[in-house]
């Protein structure tokens, strides 16, 4: 066919290759982009900032080694650092919980089969389409403290009007006020886990002589805890990396009650340019967040429950 | 016993209302709560717009109105052109980085899928995994020696930190679902184009991007929400005024202005409103994407 049989063409050799070869290559090929991907712009940055964290390296001049010192120094003599710590956990112990209890109600609610669910539905779920940065704007002002509609609904039935963002003691708390707005995100996933569950269940239930709690407990409740699982973790993790409302509307203020863990960073790495320690605060909290995941894996052994699991 | 038995269902779903007295009730009771929670949920939209129709003067009174005394469409243009900002310029700027990063998230995401779904290799498994844990990994750890890398290479204050990323991978997320997606599709079809001696190149772009467009649609729509809201992304890599982002732009006339609320609020608008358009329009391509997942006959 080919002149040169001696010398076979790039693409005979090609089809000489046996299936597994061409699909080892082939397969290389297309997820090249993700591999490189991930060297480019994760592990290798990764290991850049371990370096980074035992240095101290003001942006312009090269990294200087200094050991232990970022670490040793932010644990024991950076002022507003365990501060920072206290209202992140603050945020994540108390927003998360919150959030995962208000969608899963919220999904009961909307778990109906009435006319117009579909629009309630929407309407709780419209404030999670909002950019973060529109809401906290939108949020700042409903919470204002002298022109806010929040306190003139407040002062109308006459209860108690707050100073919100701005007092040391009602800050963090408006800030966890602010996520519950969200929860048509969370919502949505357990409509969904809710719309899986086998109604047969419900009726062998029901044969049985359950009565509609006991559903509720020992059927909903069971099937629900994977969704609730995933929600859990990935609230904790969003919850640590918290920044754009504090930024926004307090700048870690009034009084450092709002100083984020992120925002501590960000200011560390951005404004002080502190590459060094602001990389060590990173790895802190990158080995925090691994800890508490690992934490809530292993917990799960012991309220989550698969169906596929044979107990 | 039957009509007790009617009684047992669970989240009042699968009732026939109107069968029994106390139905009625009930349904009216829960129609009073859906609407007292979801007139909560949208009062802060009803205020934002009340807010900017209203003149400067009347949101410094107290107690404060809710529907403007004289609605004040100028805000609008007003905020538009206001000196010292460009939102033209900056809404064309978020077009443009969402574009771009929409372009990259499709594409490699769907190359990186096919291959992990329909391609059998050693190591695939292994590379699979790191990109799912790569979606744990807190962004801080990698943010500071990118912004070093950055600078070095001269890429701050330009679109490319925030575009390149997306062509290599795509989102380890967006993966992951591209991946279930392409594993539903018969390999049949595959295997015949293969005896028809066509490429796997040509099988991922002829054969699975046509068939995965809903998924594909999904992912853009997710894409561009994440992009079009991203303000730390913006905040850290664009400093020139001239590169900023809409959601920046805002951030700083609230810094310049804070007092202007109505001008702020109506400006806030154009992040809000493109974000609402998408969601009607992809309720329904979602939806979609669930049926079409297979293909018939």
């Amino acid at each position: 066919m080919t002149p040169n049989r001696s010398r076979p063409s790039l693409h005979t050799r090609w089809e000489n290759l046996n299936k597994r070869h061409r699909d080892t290559i082939q397969g290389y090929l297309f997820i090249m982009p993700v591999i490189l991907g991930l060297i480019i712009f994760t592990i290798g940055p990764m290991i850049a900032s371990f370096y980074f964290s035992f240095t101290k390296f003001p942006i312009l001049q090269s990294p200087e080694w200094v050991g232990l010192d970022n670490y040793v120094k932010m644990l024991t003599q950076e002022r507003y650092f365990w501060q920072a710590v206290r209202v992140t956990v603050v945020y994540a112990v108390t927003a998360v919980p919150l959030g995962i209890l208000g969608s899963f109600l919220l999904a009961l609610l909307l778990d109906q089969r009435v006319k117009g669910i579909a629009f309630f539905r929407t309407c709780f779920y419209m404030p999670t389409i909002v950019p973060a940065l529109a809401s906290a704007v939108l949020w700042g002002w409903l919470l204002n403290p002298h022109y806010g509609l929040v306190n003139a609904v407040l002062s109308r039935f006459a209860l108690p009007t707050s100073p919100f963002l701005s007092d040391p003691k009602t800050a963090l708390a408006s800030l966890v006020l602010m996520s519950m707005w969200g929860i048509g995100g969370g919502m949505v996933i357990y409509l969904a886990g809710l719309q899986g569950i086998s109604q047969q269940l419900y009726e062998a239930g029901r044969i049985d002589g359950a009565n509609m709690l006991q559903l509720f407990r020992h059927i909903t409740i069971p099937l629900m805890t994977p969704t609730i699982f995933f929600n859990l973790v990935m609230g904790l993790i969003g919850a640590f990396q918290y920044f754009t409302g504090a930024f926004v509307l307090t700048g870690g203020g009034p009084l450092f009650s709002t100083y984020f863990y992120n925002l501590m960073l960000y200011e560390r790495a951005f404004k002080w340019v502190q590459m060094g320690m602001a990389s060590a605060m990173a790895w802190f909290l990158l080995v925090v967040v691994l800890l508490l995941t690992l934490l809530v894996f292993r917990s799960s052994g012991m309220w989550v429950y698969y169906e596929t699991e044979v107990k | 016993m039957l009509s007790q038995d009617r009684e047992v269902y669970y989240g009042l779903r699968d009732v026939k209302w109107r069968q029994r007295p106390w139905d009625g009730v009930r349904m009216l009771a829960s129609y009073l709560i859906l609407s007292f929670g979801a007139l909560i949920f949208l009062m802060p939209f009803f205020w934002m717009v009340g807010t900017s129709l209203k003149e400067q003067a009347e949101v410094y009174t107290f107690p404060p109105t809710f529907f403007p005394r004289v609605i004040r469409w100028e805000n609008f243009p007003e905020g538009w052109t206001h000196p010292n900002t460009m939102f033209p310029l900056w809404t064309a700027n978020t077009l443009w980085i969402t574009l771009g990063v929409m372009g990259g998230v499709l594409l490699a995401s769907s190359l990186c899928a096919y291959g992990f779904a329909r391609l059998k290799f050693p190591g695939r498994d292994f590379w699979f995994m790191v990109v799912l844990a790569s979606i744990m990994l807190p962004g801080p750890v990698t943010l500071i020696p990118l912004y070093i890398l950055y600078q070095r290479i001269g890429w701050l204050d330009t679109f490319k930190p925030l575009i390149v990323p997306a062509w290599f991978g795509g989102g380890a997320f967006n993966i992951f679902l591209l991946r279930q997606f392409f594993k539903g599709i018969p390999m049949e079809l595959e295997e015949a184009a293969i005896v028809d001696g066509a490429s796997r190149f040509r099988i991922w772009w002829q054969i699975f991007l046509p068939l995965s467009k809903p998924a594909l649609a999904t992912i853009a729509v997710f894409t561009f929400q994440g992009v079009w809201n991203d303000f730390y992304g913006p905040l850290i890599f664009l400093t020139s005024r001239s590169r900023y982002t809409l959601a920046l732009g805002i951030n700083a006339f609230k810094g310049m202005y804070h007092t202007q609320v109505p001008l702020m609020m109506a400006m806030s608008w154009l992040m809000v409103i493109p974000m609402i358009i998408i969601f009607f329009l992809a309720q329904k391509l979602m939806i979609r994407g669930v049926v079409l997942s297979g293909i018939k006959g």
